[in-house]
């Protein structure tokens, strides 16, 4: 049976079967037993209406699952009319899905975990691969997660803003078993941005889609980050880029700025140099100052300090740098690389060091020490000039 | 078969005969010994002995229970004197002739001007798993 018919249905069904007041724990293990005999069933009996079997099935699951007098009276009146063939809008349902495993009493992870599993239709051990966990640990964090919600309302209107992170979360995710995460959410923010108005939501998928574009340059064959400014541009997805930018221009002419959409405008004037001179510094600062008036976080002002040490040179991101606190992550690394372009090299090594014992992977520890090494042999190419 | 852990220090193992920090070798000689130490997990792999490897953080802290009703005591980030844990790799070995060999392959990384590190690492077996268990 087609895996990704699964994938699309099984979250239509659960939303159906939690539409009808089923508690959300029961409805998925009555979901995925259904799934199940589909799957057995199928190859040789194919139905006309494989989502209103599903629910038919599935329904029947939890009814039998709920063993009471009250499931068995109600299980009579639902086979009697059931099925209702197809024409279920499917926008609502998916959006409840979506703001249901959002839910801002779930952590992070959790929220992430349930949404991959209730919204996307992964398998926990999907889940676990790509997250490099046992799958044991993952189906326990699912099953917290169910928990947590089980009861809860489903008909209150969640927080965009709360699913839009959640989905940022998986974006960002950096492992991969055999599902792209990266993929899955844009896959994923796709499907939201179909069925909610929001240009927050249309300035996620152009973030997502922008970043992705660049996502062949980012790493050198043996692993290695390789940055921005010493990507190999051709190697950049540019009908990513185009559906990236279309999907932003469309979200800015609607003239409701947030944090996604500034973000994405950052990433699509680096997407749009043919090379890292032709890179618009002086633009990406005023987006910079934009995303500081809605989002003022740290991380966001060390990325303007890097924006101004290129539009304004090295002594400009310095001063923007000085405000910061120092034991902010990369904040070494920013300074590094500015210290270098104002040519205090003994200053650009010693950082460079500093940063690489802060580094949060190997590849960026290493891509850091290669930078402080390079300058030392700068500074020694200085003291003993090579004769010719 | 039995199963061995190759701990590699940053501190606290004797010094290496090719003592030079790695943050004062060339790109070359960091891109160098990066690439041994890929080859040699790809190779453990190809003869079935690896298992898993992973490199930590400098960064490291001590805790403890701090007592009831209170967080847990840390030593902060920063402590100086501790032995430190630069990374691990765990093999599942034949023998321990074979464990050895391999540390000592694995110690031969490239380091400062391109000659072997001649790092002490640290090679400790696994207990068996469960008794009786014939795994």
């Amino acid at each position: 049976m087609d895996s990704d018919l699964i994938r699309t249905l099984g979250p239509q069904v659960l939303t159906i079967l939690l539409g009808r007041g089923a508690d959300f724990a029961a409805a998925e293990d009555a979901v995925q037993e259904a799934l199940v005999e589909a799957f057995v069933g199928w190859p040789d009996r194919p139905p006309r209406d494989p989502k209103a079997w599903l629910v038919t099935v599935a329904w029947r699951k939890f009814l039998d699952a709920t063993r009471s007098e009250a499931a068995r009276r109600r299980r009579e009146e639902t086979t009697a009319a059931e099925p209702v063939a197809g024409d279920v809008v499917d926008a609502d349902e998916s959006l409840t899905l979506y703001f249901l495993c959002a839910h801002p009493s779930l952590s992070p992870s959790s929220a992430v975990a349930l949404t991959l599993r209730a919204v996307g239709g992964l398998t926990t051990r999907q889940i676990a691969d790509a997250y490099l966990v046992p799958e044991a640990t993952m189906a326990q964090r699912i099953s917290r997660a169910k928990k947590t919600v089980s009861g809860e309302r489903l008909t209150v209107p969640g927080d965009v803003a709360t699913v839009l992170r959640t989905l940022y979360l998986v974006f960002n995710e950096g492992y991969s078993g055999d599902v792209d995460l990266a993929a899955e959410a844009i896959r994923l923010t796709r499907g939201l941005s179909e069925a909610v108005d929001h240009p927050e939501v249309a300035g996620l998928l152009a973030l997502m889609l922008l970043h992705h574009a660049r996502r062949p340059a980012r790493t050198g064959p043996d692993g290695d980050l390789v940055p921005l400014a010493e990507q190999d541009r051709a190697r950049w997805d540019t009908a990513l880029i185009a559906e990236g930018v279309r999907v932003l221009q469309n979200a800015l002419a609607r003239d409701r700025l947030g944090e996604y959409q500034a973000q994405a405008a950052i990433a699509a004037l680096h997407a749009d140099a043919q090379t890292v001179e032709e890179t618009d510094w002086v633009q990406i600062v005023e987006w910079y100052d934009e995303l500081v008036a809605l989002a003022d976080t740290p991380v966001v002002r060390l990325n303007r300090a890097v924006a101004v040490g290129e539009a304004d040179g090295p002594r400009a991101g310095l001063a923007a740098l000085s405000d910061l606190d120092p034991s902010l992550p990369r904040y070494a690394a920013v300074e590094a690389h500015l210290r270098e372009r104002d040519d205090d090299l003994a200053a650009a090594a010693r950082l460079y060091v500093e940063a690489a014992d802060r580094a949060r992977d190997v590849a960026e520890r290493n891509h850091l020490i290669k930078q402080a090494a390079r300058i030392r042999e700068r500074i020694q190419s200085r003291a003993w000039p090579p004769r010719d | 078969m039995a199963k061995y852990l190759m701990l590699k220090h940053y501190r606290g193992a004797p010094a290496a005969r090719n003592d030079v920090p790695m943050s004062e070798w060339t790109p070359d000689e960091v891109t160098a010994h990066m690439q041994y130490m890929n080859d040699f997990a790809h190779r453990l792999v190809e003869t079935g002995e690896f298992v898993a490897s992973q490199a930590l953080a400098p960064e490291g802290a001590w805790v403890q229970y701090g007592g009831e009703g209170k967080p847990p005591v840390t030593d902060g980030p920063f402590a100086e004197t501790k032995d430190l844990i630069a990374g691990w790799m765990i093999i599942d070995v034949d023998t321990y002739d074979r464990a050895v060999e391999l540390a000592g392959e694995l110690s031969a990384a490239p380091g400062a001007g391109g000659r072997p590190l001649h790092e002490w690492l640290e090679l400790r077996r696994f207990y068996d798993d469960v008794p009786g268990s014939d795994a």
